[in-house]
């Protein structure tokens, strides 16, 4: 079942184009990648979803309500994490959630219920009284998601959940993320981990420059895009020909290392080494950061 | 922008309620530091100004001492500080710094609610330093019962002017520091001469005249010393019926609270 559906939607700002005309669907229950480098247009299309950006045009509908008209029946079944804190600086953690219930007329005795619940989940129960600020920044984030998920959302949008976050609290955010995606809530997420996109998410899309470059689960784009195996090696004099010469076509340069695609590892290395005479190469497993470097390439955004 | 948009009509329903609560539910956190200004400040002014340097001044000021008059001054000054200092500088660290209006625009609430919910917040805080300055000035004995009373009801309605005029320059304002350009060229001048501490009737008719005309604080005055007075006719020769001063305060609010919507949804919607 489609819970969202964009159709040629874009977003204009002054003279930028920030999303070129996209087209996607979320499946119900689904977790929803957006990855793409700075400026690629997913932040604008989350906050399209959300409906606190007016789209410049195109069609957009969630769980069946149209984004423009029905803005206000849509915010009460979605719940957002921004990637920065808003949370209320001047409420301890408790009443960051109660108060934000109020904005959704949930009833002050159930709102305490989900509260509790809330802060059982995200393991800050000790935290409770708490005032935001001298909160880390992993417990920052639970409390921000623990807040997105006090309407009881369908849809839940995570800007970049686990950004700036020390390993544990990457793991145990995940850990969370797995177990409300078993309860059947549908999550979209941009992020600029692949691992993270890799081990959540079961649909990706990849984004450039506000168009769509790529679409499928992390399997298929691996297959589609980049081989199994990628060997590096350095990219001396004779290398690059050699390789290319050898009908090699999956390969890429970045800097002094060149990046070698193939899904019969074993056979290219011997021959890079027989062959082209390379120094030294290593293979590894590919990865959805070779895709995703392929396909956005290595320039730099600011 | 174009200008036929500063004249969109707001969209507000109920749950602008939520936003005042929000801010009511902090200020009642601090509360004791909260109303220190109000109980001190007219206690000073009345004592510098009204009891010092009124001591100098001999003459009834047309049938009540220096003191009488200057007290429903303070109350009117209260009226437009409370709500102007709120809706400025507060509200632009709730929206800029701690990004409380993002938070609250992902929920069901839109932007004209937050910001009618953030004006009405500013005029109660009128309405509560007023209502306090009230109980200071009656301890001294500078205020006729029971029409002064009037004057809290009053306060939020003038409360609600300065609020709106406040979230004009909040939804135009680069920076926090700018805020300091409305607050020294506009309001500490009508601070000073809208009939606060001398009567307006001393000045030159044109500078009467423009001032009933433009400035806002000048009826705020009016109205507040006449039901301090006791009364509900001018208090002074040269000033308008109160009905016309409080008109001219009903049209001038909804003008800028339509217009502090509209420019702030420019400002927040992208």
């Amino acid at each position: 079942m489609e819970i969202i559906r964009a159709e040629k939607l874009a977003k204009r700002y002054e003279d930028v184009l920030a999303v070129d005309e996209i087209d996607f669907s979320v499946d119900e229950g689904e977790v929803f990648g957006f990855l793409g480098p700075n400026g690629a247009g997913k932040t604008s299309t989350m906050r399209m979803i959300q409906c606190v950006s007016p789209k410049t045009s195109g069609r957009l509908t969630v769980a069946g309500m149209d984004a423009d008209r029905d803005s206000r029946r849509i915010k009460r079944i979605v719940g957002v994490a921004p990637q920065e804190s808003n949370l209320d600086p001047d409420f301890t953690v408790v009443d960051n959630l109660l108060v934000f219930s109020r904005y959704f007329d949930i009833p002050r005795k159930e709102a305490e219920k989900k509260a509790n619940e809330l802060l059982d989940f995200f393991q800050l129960q000790g935290k409770k009284d708490t005032q935001i600020e001298k909160l880390s920044g992993g417990m920052k984030k639970r409390l921000i998601l623990a807040r997105s998920l006090m309407n009881n959302p369908k849809i839940l949008i995570l800007d970049e959940p686990t950004v700036g976050l020390d390993p544990q609290a990457r793991h145990l955010i995940w850990d969370l993320l797995g177990q409300l995606k078993k309860r059947g809530i549908t999550i979209i997420l941009t992020t600029h981990y692949m691992d993270e996109a890799a081990r959540l998410c079961d649909r990706i899309v990849i984004m450039n420059l506000g168009k769509i470059l790529a679409e499928g689960s992390p399997s298929e784009l691996l297959k589609k895009h980049v081989a199994s195996h990628v060997i590096e090696a350095p990219n001396e004099e004779g290398v690059l020909d050699c390789v290319r010469n050898g009908g090699t076509s999956q390969y890429e340069v970045s800097g002094d290392t060149v990046h070698v695609f193939t899904n019969e590892p074993k056979e290219t290395m011997d021959r890079l080494m027989t062959q082209c005479r390379v120094s030294s190469a290593t293979v590894r497993e590919a990865t959805l950061e070779d895709v995703f470097l392929k396909l956005t390439g290595r320039m730099l955004r600011e | 922008m174009k200008v036929t948009e500063l004249f969109r009509l707001p969209h507000v329903s109920r749950l602008t309620w939520r936003v005042w609560r929000r801010n009511y539910d902090v200020f009642m956190k601090t509360y004791r530091v909260n109303f220190i200004p109000p109980i001190i400040e007219p206690i000073l002014y009345l004592l510098a100004i009204g009891f010092g340097l009124g001591a100098l001044i001999r003459e009834d000021i047309f049938g009540h001492d220096y003191t009488e008059f200057l007290a429903p001054a303070l109350i009117a000054i209260t009226i437009m500080t409370a709500s102007f200092f709120e809706c400025t500088y507060a509200s632009f660290v709730r929206m800029y710094f701690q990004r409380t209006f993002d938070a609250i625009t992902s929920t069901p609430l839109n932007v004209d609610e937050v910001i009618t919910g953030e004006i009405l917040w500013g005029a109660t805080r009128s309405t509560i330093s007023a209502t306090i300055m009230l109980g200071v000035v009656t301890v001294f004995g500078l205020v006729t019962y029971p029409l002064c009373l009037l004057i809290i009801p009053f306060s939020f309605v003038g409360g609600l002017l300065f609020a709106s005029l406040a979230m004009c320059f909040t939804a135009i304002t680069p920076r926090i520091d700018s805020l300091n350009y409305p607050t020294s060229l506009l309001i500490t001048p009508m601070f000073l001469v809208s009939g606060t501490f001398f009567p307006l009737n001393s000045l030159p008719t044109g500078v009467q005249q423009f001032a009933y005309t433009a400035v806002p604080l000048v009826h705020v005055v009016d109205i507040s010393r006449a039901m301090a007075y006791g009364s509900l006719s001018p208090s002074l020769p040269g000033e308008p019926n109160l009905l016309i001063s409080l008109g001219w305060i009903v049209v001038v609010t909804l003008f800028f609270f339509v217009i502090a919507i509209n420019l702030m949804r420019h400002r927040l919607i992208v």
